[in-house]
C-alpha cells in the first residue's frame, strides 16, 4: 500500500463515498454457465475503497422447474451446471424421497447412490487440480502464462498430467456404472435407484483401485508439499478467519452423503452440530445486495455483519473430528496440525483438503466395491406423498442444499437451491479483498495483480470455473475508471493468455 | 384375394384390403410412422411414411397395396424428406430429450435417430404449454404431445370413452380432454383404458415414477426401432 496505514478489510466491500472513486473491473470475456467479474474501486489516492466479486448465476432454473412433475426432479436439474450434474441429481434424489414419503432407502440403493457421489467428487477434484490448480502452484502464481496451464503442465511434468487425466476418468467410469451414462445419466427415483451393479461392472471398477489409491495418495503429497514449500507465503496468500460449515456424522466423522450440519469457528468451538440439514433455513438466512445477483448466506447466529463462513474441502476437513478411512484420516491429522490451536484458514489450504478428499473417496469405493449389498436386487421404497423435500449433500465444492414444494398433484410450486458457490460467496469477496489490498501498488494494473486475485479465487474452485475452463487462458479484461465513468486504462488478457492494452 | 408389390426392390405379398403399411409390418420392413398403428383405423396425419408408389407421393398407412405397385421407401430423397418433418416436429413441440422420462424408450427419438437427425436445425418455438397432473394416476405433458391422435382414436374406438380430442387448426391445434373443467381428474379417463397405453411419445405416462429402466437397458437402446418396432406393441406386451 502506498500509505503505512494498513487497509481495514471489512470496510472494503462498501466504500463510503463510491462517486468519488475510480474502478478497476476485471471480467472474464466468455459467458457459458456463469461468469465472473471483479470490480476494483480506487480512490484519488489510488488505494483500494472498494472489492467486490461479482458471480452471475445461471438464474432461470427456479422457474423452469416450476410445474413440473417431482419425480423428474434428480434429471431435470442435471441441466443446472455441465460441471457437477451429478451431484444436482443426488440432492434433488434425496429431495424427491422425502416428497415420496420415503425416510429410509434400501442398503442397495443407498450404497449405489454413495457410489456415484464418491465417483463424482472424485472425478471432479482430480479435474480441479490437475487441470485448473496444479500449474498455479508448481510454476507459481507470476510465472509464464504461456507456460502455466496445463499444456506446460504435460511438458513438464508428463506423468502427472496422465496420472490426473486416468483419476479423472476412472471417476466418471464410476458415474457411468452407476448412471448409464458419464453425463445426463439416470440413478435416482423417488424412493431409490434404477439399478445397481452387477459382478461384472464391479469387478471392472475394482480392477483399477489399487492404482487409483496409489495415485490419490502422491496426488496428496504432492499437494501438501506445494503448500509446505512456501508455508509462510501460502499461509498468508488470501487468508481471512471464518468459521466452517459442513454436513458432518453424529459421531463427529468425515461425511459427504448424509449427515447433520455442524459449523466450527475459527477456536474450533462447535457453532451448531447434529443438526438435522432440513432445517438449514432456521441457521442460515440469505441476503441480498443491490450489487450482484447471487445472494449472500450468513450465519442467522452471527448475523449479516460477521455471519459468513464457508464450505467445500477446506471446510470439510477442518469440521470433522475424525475420518473413517486410515489413508485419508493419517492424512487429515497432518493436515491439522498446520495450525495446533484452531481451524487451518489458508486459503490454499483448500487444495490440500481438497486431495485428502479425493483418496478418501478412492478408499470409500474400495469399500463399497467389496460390499455385497451394492449387487443387491432390492432398489426401491415407496411412501405417502408430502408437500416438502430437502435435500442436502456435501458436493465438491461444499453444502448443496435443494428445497422444493409441490401441490396436491405432485407439480413444483416452489423451489429454493443454494448451491456451494453461493455458501462461499462472501468469503470469495473477503479473499478478493485482502490479496487486492496486499498487492496493489497504488500505480497501475499488473499481470500480477490479476493471476493472483484469479488463483485466490479458483482456490475455492467456484462454479465460475465452468465458464472460465481452460487454465491460464481464462479471459480478462481489467478497466481502470474514473469516477465520472471515463476509462483511462485497459489491460485485456485473452484466451491464450497474451495481454494487451 | 392376395397379391404381391415391391418396397425398395423387395417382394412384399399382400391380402386384398390391406395398406402399403400393412402389407410392410406383416412383411418386417420398416416403413417410419408415427400417428399409424395397426389396432386403430389409419388417420394418415403425421405424412411420416409417405413413400412413393409408380412415383407418386402417398401415405403408406392409407393407400391400398395394388399387384405389381413399385414402392421406394428408404431413398434418399424420401429420408430427406422425412427428416425435415421430423425437425419440424421437435421445434413445434418442447421435446427435451435429455430430461424427458421416455427418454431411450420414446418412438418420435427413434425415428428421429433411424432417419438421421442428429441435431436440430430450426428455432425452437418455445410454445408454452402445461402438464395436467389432476388424475391420480396419469399425467399429460402437453408440451411433448405430437397430435397423432391415437389418444384420441383409443379413447372413442376402443375404450368407449371419447375423451380426447383435438381442437384448432394449423399451429393452433391443440389436444382438448371431454370433461367440465378440461382437466383429465375430471373426465372418464382410466389408467387402465387403451388411450392410457398408445402414445408414441411421452405425453401421456403414468405418475409418481420415470426413469425405473436403467440406460442401456431402454426399449431402443440397443437396437433400432426399424428392428424393435412401435412402443404400443412393447407397452400392451408388457401389460399383457
Ligand atoms: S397425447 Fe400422445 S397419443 Fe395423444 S395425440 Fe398427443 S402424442 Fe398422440
Ligand atoms: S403414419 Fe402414415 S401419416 Fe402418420
Ligand atoms: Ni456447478
Amino acid at each position: 500500500m502506498t500509505d503505512s496505514t494498513p487497509t481495514d478489510i471489512s470496510r472494503l466491500e462498501t466504500a463510503e463515498h463510491p462517486e468519488n472513486l475510480r474502478r478497476i473491473a476485471i471480467e472474464p470475456l466468455t459467458r457459458v454457465e456463469g461468469h465472473g467479474k471483479v470490480t476494483l474501486l480506487l480512490d484519488h489516492d489510488n488505494r483500494i475503497r472498494q472489492a467486490r466479486l461479482h458471480i452471475v448465476e445461471f438464474r432461470g432454473f427456479e422457474k423452469f422447474i416450476q410445474g413440473r412433475p417431482y419425480w423428474e426432479l434428480p434429471v431435470l436439474v442435471q441441466r443446472l451446471c455441465g460441471i457437477c450434474p451429478v451431484s444436482h441429481h443426488l440432492a434433488a434424489g434425496k429431495a424427491i424421497d422425502q416428497l415420496a414419503g420415503v425416510d429410509q432407502l434400501t442398503p442397495t440403493a443407498e450404497k449405489v447412490r454413495r457410489l456415484m457421489h464418491y465417483g463424482q467428487i472424485l472425478q471432479s477434484h482430480a479435474l480441479h487440480f490437475f487441470h485448473l490448480s496444479s500449474p498455479d502452484l508448481l510454476f507459481g502464481f507470476d510465472s509464464d502464462i504461456g507456460q502455466r496451464n496445463v499444456v506446460g503442465l504435460i511438458e513438464r511434468h508428463p506423468d502427472l498430467a496422465k496420472q490426473g487425466v486416468l483419476l479423472r476418468k476412472f471417476g466418471q467410469e464410476v458415474i457411468r456404472v452407476t448412471a448409464g451414462k458419464r453425463i445426463h445419466g439416470t440413478c435416482a427415483i423417488p424412493g431409490g435407484v434404477n439399478k445397481s451393479l452387477d459382478s461384472s461392472e464391479r469387478n471392472y471398477l475394482q480392477q483399477d483401485l489399487p492404482q487409483m489409491i496409489r495415485w490419490g495418495q502422491e496426488a496428496l503429497s504432492l499437494a501438501q508439499n506445494l503448500f509446505l514449500e512456501a508455508r509462510e507465503q501460502h499461509r498468508r496468500f488470501a487468508r481471512i478467519d471464518t468459521p466452517m460449515m459442513s454436513l458432518c456424522r453424529d459421531d463427529g466423522g468425515l461425511e459427504l452423503y448424509h449427515g447433520g450440519l455442524r459449523v466450527v469457528t475459527g477456536d474450533g468451538h462447535k457453532l451448531l452440530d447434529r443438526i438435522d440439514s432440513r432445517e438449514y433455513h432456521r441457521h442460515i438466512r440469505e441476503q441480498v445486495k443491490s450489487w450482484s445477483y447471487m445472494k449472500f448466506p450468513y450465519l442467522q447466529q452471527l448475523g449479516p455483519e460477521h455471519g459468513s463462513y464457508r464450505v467445500g474441502p477446506l471446510a470439510r476437513i477442518n469440521s470433522c473430528d475424525y475420518i473413517d478411512t486410515p489413508l485419508a484420516e493419517r492424512a487429515r491429522v497432518e493436515f491439522r496440525a498446520l495450525e495446533p490451536d484452531g481451524l487451518v484458514q489458508s486459503t490454499l489450504a483448500y487444495h490440500w483438503a481438497r486431495m485428502i478428499e479425493l483418496l478418501h473417496c478412492a478408499e470409500k469405493i474400495e469399500q463399497l466395491l467389496d460390499d455385497a449389498d451394492l449387487l443387491g436386487s432390492d432398489l426401491q421404497q415407496s411412501g405417502e406423498m408430502r408437500p416438502r423435500g430437502i435435500g442436502v449433500i456435501e458436493a465438491p465444492r461444499g453444502t448443496l442444499i435443494h428445497d422444493y414444494e409441490i401441490n396436491p398433484d405432485g407439480l413444483v410450486t416452489r423451489a429454493n437451491l443454494i448451491v456451494s458457490t453461493t455458501h462461499n460467496n462472501r468469503a470469495m469477496n473477503e479473499s478478493v479483498r485482502t490479496v487486492a489490498a496486499d498487492l496493489f501498488d497504488g500505480r497501475e494494473i499488473s499481470e500480477g495483480m490479476l493471476n493472483s486475485i484469479e488463483v485466490a479465487v479458483r482456490a475455492y474452485d467456484p462454479c465460475l470455473s465452468c465458464a472460465t475452463h481452460a487454465l491460464g487462458k481464462m479471459p480478462l479484461v481489467v478497466e481502470l475508471q474514473e469516477p465520472d465513468g471515463r476509462i483511462i486504462d485497459r489491460l485485456i488478457k485473452d484466451t491464450r493468455g497474451e495481454l494487451s492494452r | 384375394m392376395s397379391g404381391s408389390f415391391s418396397i425398395d426392390g423387395v417382394t412384399v405379398p399382400f391380402e386384398t384390403g390391406q395398406s402399403i403399411m400393412d402389407a410392410a409390418l406383416a412383411a418386417k420392413i420398416y416403413i417410419p410412422h408415427l400417428c399409424h398403428n395397426p389396432e386403430f383405423q389409419p388417420h394418415g396425419s403425421c405424412r411420416l411414411c409417405c413413400v412413393t408408389a409408380n412415383g407418386r407421393t402417398v401415405a403408406a398407412c392409407t393407400t391400398l397395396a395394388t399387384d405389381g405397385l413399385e414402392v421406394a421407401n428408404e431413398t434418399h430423397e424420401i429420408t430427406t424428406r422425412r427428416r425435415l418433418l421430423l425437425k419440424l416436429l421437435f421445434v413445434e413441440g418442447n421435446h427435451v430429450c435429455p430430461a424427458c422420462e421416455k427418454s431411450g424408450a420414446c418412438q418420435l427419438q427413434a425415428v428421429a435417430y433411424h432417419c438421421g437427425m442428429l441435431a436440430p436445425e430450426f428455432v425452437h418455438f418455445y410454445p408454452k404449454r402445461a402438464v395436467d397432473a389432476s388424475h391420480p394416476e396419469t399425467i399429460i405433458d402437453f408440451n411433448r404431445c405430437i397430435l397423432c391422435e391415437l389418444c384420441v382414436r383409443a379413447s372413442r374406438d376402443h375404450d368407449g370413452k371419447s375423451v380426447f380430442n383435438i381442437s384448432g387448426r394449423g399451429i393452433d391445434a391443440h389436444l382438448t380432454i371431454d370433461s367440465p373443467s378440461g382437466r383429465l381428474g375430471d373426465s372418464r379417463f382410466s389408467a387402465s383404458d387403451k388411450a392410457a397405453r398408445v402414445c408414441p411419445v411421452g405425453a401421456i405416462l403414468p405418475k409418481h415414477r420415470g426413469y425405473e429402466i436403467p440406460i442401456g437397458r431402454r426399449l431402443y437402446d440397443q437396437e433400432s426401432i426399424s428392428q424393435v418396432g412401435d412402443v404400443a406393441s412393447h407397452r400392451e406386451q408388457e401389460d399383457g
